[in-house]
């Protein structure tokens, strides 16, 4: 019974949630609240998990009215992938969000953080789960005004320049979204994902459906901060608090990633398409200047949250390059790395709360020697650096290398060095953390300072034992993104 | 000339759409850029609405007489699309309250001087 109903209640347990937590207004019980409904929301994605496995494709349609006229619910392997990571990085966040959001909130702020957290985690999960064009929009400007509003509660007062910026670029970009999906249901009349992905091959060279293609890709670009269009990233996740910068870095850009592959592989046809579009090159050219030229300014951040959040935009390059070769090895190699990048940056994002937690401060001067005080702490940092620059034995060298792969398959060598050069580029911003954090000596801040308590660390270490687990064991990390890239290619929506 | 009458509404369609767009990327104001964005979230609107209506068309009600019947699925997205669009302006009108009361200032330019002094 509830079984059948899971799609439903992926999105209307935090949507309740949210809410109850406003009315109450209580700190405590608001949190409670907010755990219980993320670890629901977590068991619905396994439960939906193993139903997609056994049974394929779900189509639920919404309050019982029958798609294409109804909204359709609509999960598949690659859906219930995004899902999964989603609901899973929020269930480790938020038992976190206690111990820093205690200390700087008064209870009913408390209440209110907890209420955008739930808004934008039904908004993401919303989004990801849908199979309607214009219920695509709506969620995610679900997810995004909630994320403008915890960006605004940073603790620094350029958090406000900062959610106002992203409040700009991101309802630009939502709007592109929209204009893209009205052209779309112009010429097809149908606002159905399954429905388009049926009738557009028909009509794919007329100019509205190109049209609608150049607005859609620009928009969701912006959304996931695909350089050039990521000027709103770096300063959105350096002043936010702390859980919300750790769950916006995991989860956000994410489901934008996911829409990509949606659109491009579902909605318009197949790779064939996208391979005779121009944007197959565009996409291999950004990702790989985003790749260098956002590891490079990483390099030169003296804000230790704006270095990680630079090292985000390279990140994504790495995941849109997958893309951009179309291929099952590529788009393989994308949805691990979507799902790797999501649990390291979170990660790292979550023990950067706890050094923030003890010391108030990100300056680099500021946490020299901090490697002696709060050694949990910073180990957990490093490894989780490691797994960004690619070191055997984490998880970002499975992304790594199923990437190298994919260039291999296409016979671009070239790109191997390439990515092999970035990742040294990543070596010395993560080598900056480790020279202040080990080889120098403790500033006056770092002086007093003791490790963070362990309701804070215990959640970021699951994430640094997944990262090295993920490295060793890839049986299900990679083997549903193997499954998940060949449906998305054989078009099995 | 005929051909542009025939399309105004989608010329109009898009001089707001463009028009919009300029103000939020040409105005330093943070108010004016909230203006511009609410003329180019308006234009969507237009660019909703104007395929939805059929010629002689009336109200999608079942009646003696008529037969030529209006889609009424742009109006139910556009009402959606409107509530989105007021929550986000309203948000973004908050966060420039509250920049003023930190900054004093609401001008970019100025906003980022003060940022780099910071």
């Amino acid at each position: 019974m509830i079984a059948a109903h899971l799609p439903a209640l992926q999105v209307v347990i935090p949507l309740l949630a949210a809410p109850l937590c406003a009315i109450l207004r209580r700190g405590t019980i608001a949190w409670v609240i907010a755990v219980v409904a993320n670890w629901l929301a977590f068991a619905v994605s396994i439960g939906l998990l193993f139903r997609v496995l056994d049974e394929g494709v779900i189509s639920y349609a919404m309050g019982g009215w029958a798609p294409p006229i109804g909204i359709e619910y609509r999960v598949d392997l690659i859906n219930v992938f995004v899902l999964l990571v989603v609901s899973g990085v929020g269930a480790v966040i938020i038992p976190f969000a206690r111990a820093g959001t205690a200390a700087r909130f008064d209870s009913t702020n408390q209440a209110w953080f907890y209420t955008m957290y739930l808004l934008a985690l039904t908004g993401l999960l919303g989004v990801t789960i849908t199979g309607d064009a214009f219920n695509i929009f709506v969620f995610l400007e679900v997810s995004s005004l909630a994320s403008y509003v915890m960006i605004a509660m940073g603790r620094d007062k350029r958090s406000l320049t900062a959610a106002y910026q992203y409040l700009i670029m991101g309802t630009v970009g939502a709007t592109f979204i929209v204009i893209g999906v009205g052209l779309l249901w112009a010429m097809t009349g149908t606002l159905n994902l399954y429905d388009l992905a049926q009738r557009i091959p028909d009509i794919e060279n007329t100019r509205p459906v190109l049209a609608a293609l150049a607005f859609l890709t620009v928009g969701i670009s912006l959304k996931l901060a695909l350089f050039p269009l990521h000027l709103w990233l770096p300063n959105a996740y350096a002043y936010a608090p702390a859980v919300a910068s750790a769950f916006l870095a995991g989860t956000a850009t994410k489901v934008g990633i996911y829409l990509l592959l949606r659109f491009f592989f579902t909605v318009f046809g197949g790779e064939g398409f996208f391979l005779s579009t121009p944007l197959p090159e565009v996409f291999l050219v950004l990702s790989v200047v985003a790749i260098f030229a956002a590891s490079t300014v990483a390099v030169f951040q003296n804000n230790l949250k704006r270095m990680f959040a630079y090292s985000s935009v390279a990140q994504i390059g790495f995941i849109t390059l997958g893309i951009s070769y179309a291929t099952e090895t590529g788009l393989t190699a994308a949805l691990v790395h979507l799902m790797n990048h999501a649990i390291m940056k979170a990660g790292i994002f979550m023990l950067l709360g706890c050094v923030i937690y003890r010391l108030a401060s990100m300056r680099i001067d500021d946490l020299a020697g901090i490697g002696r005080k709060m050694p949990f702490t910073t180990a957990g940092i490093v490894i989780l650096g490691l797994g960004l620059l690619g070191v055997p034995g984490t998880s970002g060298f499975i992304s790594k290398w199923w990437l190298v792969l994919a260039a291999l398959e296409n016979g671009q060598w070239w790109l191997v060095a390439l990515i092999v050069i970035a990742s040294l580029i990543t070596m010395v911003y993560v080598g900056r953390f480790v020279e202040a954090a080990y080889f120098r000596e403790p500033s006056e801040k770092a002086m007093n300072v003791r490790e963070a308590p362990l309701a804070m660390l215990i959640p970021s270490y699951v994430l640094v034992a997944a990262t090295i687990y993920l490295g060793f064991d890839t049986t299900w990390s990679v083997g549903l993104a193997l499954d998940a890239a060949a449906s998305l290619l054989s078009a099995a929506y | 000339m005929t051909t542009i009458l025939a399309d105004l509404n989608y010329w109009v369609t898009v001089f707001l759409l463009v028009g919009g767009l300029y103000i939020v990327v040409a105005h330093g104001n943070m108010i004016k850029k909230l203006v511009g964005l609410s003329i180019f979230q308006t234009s969507v609107y237009l660019l909703f609405l104007s395929p939805g209506k059929v010629l002689g068309g009336t109200a999608p009600i079942i009646a003696e007489g008529f037969d030529v019947y209006s889609n009424p699925l742009p109006h139910v997205l556009i009402l959606t699309a409107i509530v989105v669009g007021v929550a986000t302006i309203a948000l973004g009108l908050a966060l420039v309250v509250r920049i003023h009361r930190s900054y004093g200032t609401i001008e970019e330019d100025e906003l980022h001087d003060l940022e780099s002094d910071a």
